[in-house]
């Protein structure tokens, strides 16, 4: 059984059903990219595993313990860090107090935590004490997956990190990203830049309207003709 | 020489003084504004009320101590009654927050509605301070009225005019000085501090991360209702107390966190000053400066006083119509703390 694991989920806002029976799942030291197209709910599908939607079927876990009736906070504290798309620095705060927020339910020491995140990114220690809401669009993002990555978290997830970035930062985040994998944390991105975040996936999900439409390795995807017509513009 | 000398004392003696203690009571009543907005996101109009409550409390226990024969000797008794009077503001504060702002919070009202609930509160409590220490006005200033005479400053420094400075004002300043460090210290750089701001920059993020809102809410009110005691305590030592001005000065305490950027606490301490001087420098007659300074036949005949005092108000007034105008977000462009 996978580490993180969403199991057929169906759910949606007010009624109306986004998510129709889609599985998504991530190991340690993976990295896991859900595609497809607008609308087909692939944010609202990470945010079903995070907690901030409720399922009305189906179930997810991490490590085989359900996580169906804990809150976001409650699954931070289970290993889960999360990465919004949007918002997601306290812009009038500087990049270390963004850090110890991110640590704020902890309650041991975070100092060797916050070095850590700055031998990751390194630019963000030359910054530490500027308001996070000065730095560029990638040094933000920087300091989003910095914030999350305070928790100790055993699985990353990221709502589109490269939306609205340049190519050369995206493959700079992308790196660190792998980086991040490779010292066994599971990460699962929702990605616009498909072809890109596909070539760095252990796992794909192509998702439509709600369903798993192709399940496969991200280099598997990449060469099927019919997931490069459709999705990946030829 | 001398006569610039002169002039120098008279700005001082009416202007410089009285716009430290009145701009620091601002200050505090401005930070209180600021803090509420900050956090819960709405404009406090009771907060006047609520420096009313403080200042109640603060007279309350003052008249308890000095019925058990407890005085400070020179400084204002007040001084000692002031954490007793805060500690039962904030309970008021916590209070009405449970059974008034927490229902709409659940409800998710928008803020609109929070402003003119809190028109509700003000006029609560305002009944509730009539129906506890009446309309009438109450003196309660005890111990030394001055640091410094007028008398014993012409006497020092052999100038015509003269300086004095009230116990009171010199005690504003001091108390505001170490209450205002307090706060910045606490939102700056303690944990429960920076989690305010984090609520305060991006609700939804600082839930992810744990932050409990309530927590955060409880610990905003027990700061305004502190800030809130200080100030109205302060200002009511340093005039007199009277019920009936608080409503009037919610004005310029709003004004001066307007001014400043409204959510930002250095903009509401900045504010606060600027509010204050502004006001005085407006209203003061500047014959007898003029006297000192021009030579004797430009001496101008009239008081060449820019508004009446009774205008005083409407100087705050102005400089918040100019400042919504020309830059809503004030100068230190606030929203967050």
């Amino acid at each position: 059984m996978p580490f993180l694991i969403g199991e057929n989920m169906i759910g949606g806002y007010g009624g109306q059903n986004i998510l129709n029976g889609c599985t998504i799942s991530v190991d340690k030291g993976e990295i896991a990219v859900v595609v497809g197209p607008n609308g087909a709910g692939k944010s609202t599908a990470m945010k079903a595993m995070f907690g901030m939607l409720n399922l009305s079927k189906g179930t997810v876990s991490i490590n085989g313990e359900n996580m169906e009736k804990l809150k976001p906070q409650q699954r931070v504290l289970k290993g889960m860090g999360f990465v919004p798309q949007n918002n997601n620095v306290f812009t009038s705060m500087t990049v270390e107090e963004n850090l110890e927020m991110g640590a704020f339910i902890r309650h041991d020491h975070i100092q060797e935590n916050i070095q850590q995140v700055y031998e990751l990114f390194s630019v963000l220690k030359e910054k530490r004490f500027q308001p996070a809401g000065e730095l560029s669009g990638g040094q933000r993002q920087q300091v989003a997956v910095g914030r999350a990555l305070m928790t100790k978290p055993e699985v990353l997830m990221l709502d589109e990190p490269t939306a609205g970035v340049s190519p050369m930062v995206m493959d700079e985040l992308f790196d660190k990203i792998i980086e991040i994998a490779e010292t066994g944390v599971a990460i699962l991105m929702v990605e616009q830049n498909a072809r890109q975040a596909l070539s760095i996936a252990n796992k794909g999900f192509v998702m439509v309207q709600g369903e798993n439409k192709y399940t496969d390795s991200g280099q598997k995807l990449l060469a099927n003709e019919e997931v490069r017509k459709a999705f990946l513009g030829g | 020489m001398i006569d610039f000398l002169n002039a120098l004392t008279l700005l001082a003696n009416y202007i410089i003084v009285p716009g430290l203690a009145y701009g620091s009571q601002l200050a505090l009543g401005a930070l209180g504004v600021t803090m509420v907005y900050a956090v819960l996101r709405f404009s406090n109009f009771a907060h006047g009320e609520l420096m009313s409550f403080g200042a109640m409390c603060t007279i309350l226990c003052t008249w308890a101590l000095q019925s058990f024969g407890i005085s400070l000797t020179i400084l204002p008794t007040a001084l000692l009654a002031i954490p007793a009077a805060a500690l039962i503001t904030v309970l008021y504060c916590i209070i009405i927050n449970y059974f008034v702002y927490e229902h709409y919070r659940e409800k998710k009202i928008d803020t609109n509605t929070y402003f003119i609930v809190s028109i509700g509160v003000l006029f609560f409590t305002a009944g509730l301070i009539r129906l506890v220490i009446g309309p009438k006005d109450q003196n309660f200033s005890d111990g030394v009225r001055f640091i410094l005479k007028a008398r014993d400053f012409k006497a020092m420094t052999g100038l015509n005019e003269g300086l004095a400075i009230k116990t009171t004002q010199g005690m504003t300043v001091v108390v505001t000085l170490i209450l205002v460090a307090f706060v910045f210290w606490f939102l700056n750089r303690t944990r429960t501090g920076k989690s305010m701001r984090a609520y305060s920059d991006n609700e939804d993020l600082a839930l992810l991360s744990g932050i409990n809102p309530k927590k955060v809410i409880l610990i905003t009110w027990i700061i305004t209702g502190i800030l809130a005691t200080v100030a109205g305590a302060l200002y009511g030592l340093d005039k007199i107390y009277k019920p009936f001005t608080f409503m009037y000065l919610v004005l310029p305490v709003f004004a001066s966190a307007i001014l400043g950027g409204v959510g930002n606490p250095v903009g509401a301490v900045v504010g606060g000053y600027i509010i204050a001087f502004s006001e005085l420098i407006f209203t003061f007659a500047y014959k007898k400066f003029l006297f000192y300074i021009l030579p004797e036949s430009f001496s101008p005949d009239g008081l060449v006083q820019l508004l009446s005092t009774d205008y005083k108000i409407a100087v705050s007034f102005l400089i918040l119509v100019i400042v919504l105008l020309i830059k809503p977000t004030g100068i230190f462009s606030g929203k967050t703390i």
